[in-house]
Order: structure tokens, then sequence, then C-alpha cells
């Protein structure tokens, strides 16, 4: 790398450093809500520190194409979603993201991936909806790929692009917690009858 | 070991499994068509065709490309990269030249997927090669002319 490419990426990286992981609460932190629709609902909130992280946000945009980085800038370069949310023929996802995160050979940083990497399909964007809204777009079968709750519980609890959030690689934030946290939360939140929050 | 195929040759290298593709194809095949600008999926330059599809072989680590098929700009044949090379030399499409083979591949996949692309079509697909030169007016043009020649 040239020496002033290199000045440019560590003044970016200490401009933008990544923020230390923040936590998920068990179910069990929500037992002192009495009221059982209340406590769904709360159990949802803590859900929600995921559903609404950069890591689920950058990929489940209402218009357009991802967002990118802890500050979901645009993606650089600029991309489309496509019809099949995969990019522009010529330049689809796979064109740079591959099979697992990859390191950059010449500096800090690296660019995610995973298989499949693709954008959440249009009617699954939350990207600045309340998370209210997106409770309420979760549980429609209409809008969520026709899961049921059980197969939301799978989804939360064992894809593996959902599990990605928690590994995004170097230079990206994981997600609060961690993948089996998520998914306790989700069957408590289910199991108390997945109020969402007003 | 890895093994793949470049170009329709089978070659075995015995590297780090996370040396970038770009960097066998250059520094060991001694294919120097395809370029390094960025490393960092920014430019296009390092562009390839990885099992038919554009890939940016900065950030391809060569475990894998295993058994893959690599086509570089050396290895590219068939009709639309012959319409492109014509039709980029019939108006003098590069400047400095260094993004120019990124620019050939991406444009070769486009028309290989949409035979008569749109300006939006060429924008979207284009969108991740960059040219310092700013060749992309004449980039564009190109693409439509190379379109038509394929029309017949
Ligand atoms: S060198 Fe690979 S995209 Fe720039
Ligand atoms: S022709 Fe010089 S960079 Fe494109």
């Amino acid at each position: 790398m040239k020496p002033s490419l290199r000045a440019l990426a560590v003044l970016l990286m200490v401009a933008a450093p990544a923020t230390a992981q923040e936590t998920l609460q068990p179910p069990a932190a929500f037992d002192s809500i009495t009221d059982q629709t209340a406590r769904s609902a709360a159990l949802f909130e803590e859900m929600g520190k995921v559903l609404q992280s950069p890591r689920c946000l950058n990929c489940h945009p209402v218009t357009g194409g991802p967002t990118q980085g802890d500050d979901m800038h645009k993606h650089m370069p600029p991309v489309v979603r496509g019809e099949a949310d995969f990019g522009a023929p010529g330049m689809n996802c796979s064109t740079c993201h591959g099979s697992e995160n990859v390191s950059f050979a010449t500096g800090p940083g690296s660019i995610p991936g995973h298989e499949p990497w693709a954008l959440a399909p249009l009617s699954m964007g939350w990207q600045g909806l309340s998370l209210s809204d997106i409770c309420v777009q979760l549980k429609d079968p209409a809008r969520n790929g026709n899961r049921d709750l059980e197969a939301l519980y799978k989804h939360n609890a064992t894809d593996g692009l959902v599990g990605w959030g928690w590994e995004p690689g170097e230079g990206r934030t994981p997600a609060p917690g961690s993948q089996a946290d998520f998914a306790a939360l989700t069957r408590a939140w289910i199991d108390t009858g997945s109020a969402c929050p007003q | 070991m890895t093994t793949l195929t470049v170009n329709g040759k089978e070659v075995t290298v015995d590297l780090d499994p996370d040396t970038p593709l770009l960097w066998v194809l250059r520094d060991e095949l001694r294919l120097t068509g395809t370029k390094f600008g960025c490393g960092v999926a920014q430019c296009g330059a390092c562009t390839v065709m990885l099992d038919g599809m554009p890939r940016r072989s900065c950030i391809t680590p060569i475990s894998t490309a295993e058994g893959s098929e690599v086509t570089t700009i050396e290895g590219m044949q068939g009709p639309e990269v012959t319409a492109v090379q014509a039709a980029w030399a019939g108006i003098d499409v590069p400047q400095c030249g260094w993004c120019q083979s990124g620019q050939v591949m991406s444009a070769t996949a486009l028309l290989q997927m949409v035979p008569s692309p749109t300006d939006e079509d060429i924008d979207n697909a284009m969108a991740g090669n960059v040219c310092r030169c700013a060749t992309y007016v004449r980039i564009r043009e190109a693409i439509h002319t190379a379109a038509k020649t394929l029309e017949g």
C-alpha cells in the first residue's frame, strides 16, 4: 500500500473504532413482569437490539440497495437490489462477496461473506421502521416468507446468514449477545404469546 | 496445495491458502493482464471469471477457488468478448489502460447476461469498475456498439 493510503486507513480506523459488543439479557431477566403480554413485548424489545443492529439492518433496506458499516453508509461501490435480491446482472453480490469473510491482504479490514449472501427480500425490509412495526411485519406470513412462529424461531436460532451477524469479520461490530441468546429470547417471546411492543 | 483450472489449463499451486487469487495469477502464473488496483474490492481492476461469473480476484483466497475454472483477460473467448474488443478498439476506449482489462471482463459478463443492455443496466453492472482516466462515456458507447454487433 502507498504510504498516503496507509495513513488514510489508519485515520479511518482511529475515527471509527469498532465499539465493544453489547450483551443481551436472558429471558429470566423479564420474569418480574407479571403481565404476560407486557413480558412478551419486553422480550421482543430485547430481541430488537439484534433486529435493529447494523449487522441486520444493512441488508434489510426498504428501498434500493444495501447499506454497510457500523454507521450504515451507502454501499460502496454502488449496488442495486436486482430482480433476485442479488445485485445487477454483471455485478451480483457474489462478484465481491464469497462464501466466508475475507481479510484484506493489503491492510486492515475485511470483506464479509457467507453462502448464501443476498439482500433480504423487499417485503422483509425494516430499515427506519419502529420496533413495533418490525414486530407486526415479522409475524405476517405474507411478508415473512410464509413462516409461522416455529419457522421464525428456527430461522432466528439456526439460519447461517442470521448467524453471520455475530461473526461479521474484522472491522464490524457483532450483533449484541449471541445467536443462542437471540434464540432463547425468541423462544420466550413466542411462548408468552408473541406480543408486539406499542 | 490448491488445484484449479486457469484459462483451460489445470494448475496446482503450493501457497498459503489465504493467498489472493490475484497474486497467484500475476506472480506465479505471470498472467499480468489482470491488474492490481485497490486490493479491497473497490476498483474492479482485478476482475476475472470464476466458474463463468465475474469475480474480484484480490479478495478471493486461493483456497476458495479449489476446483474452480478461472478465466483471465488472456483466456477470454466467444462472440461477446470479440464484439467488446472490436468496439473498444473502434473508438479507442482506453486512456492509460490500467482499468481496462477489468472493464472488458465486466462488459463481457454483462453482454453474456443481457444482450441489449440499457444505460441503466450498464451503469449497474459497471459501477464497481473505477477508471481513473474517466473513460466512462466511451465505455458505455462501446458496450452499446458491441451489443448492436452481437444482434447481427
Ligand atoms: S484490485 Fe481488486 S477490486 Fe481493486
Ligand atoms: S483508462 Fe486509465 S484508469 Fe481507466
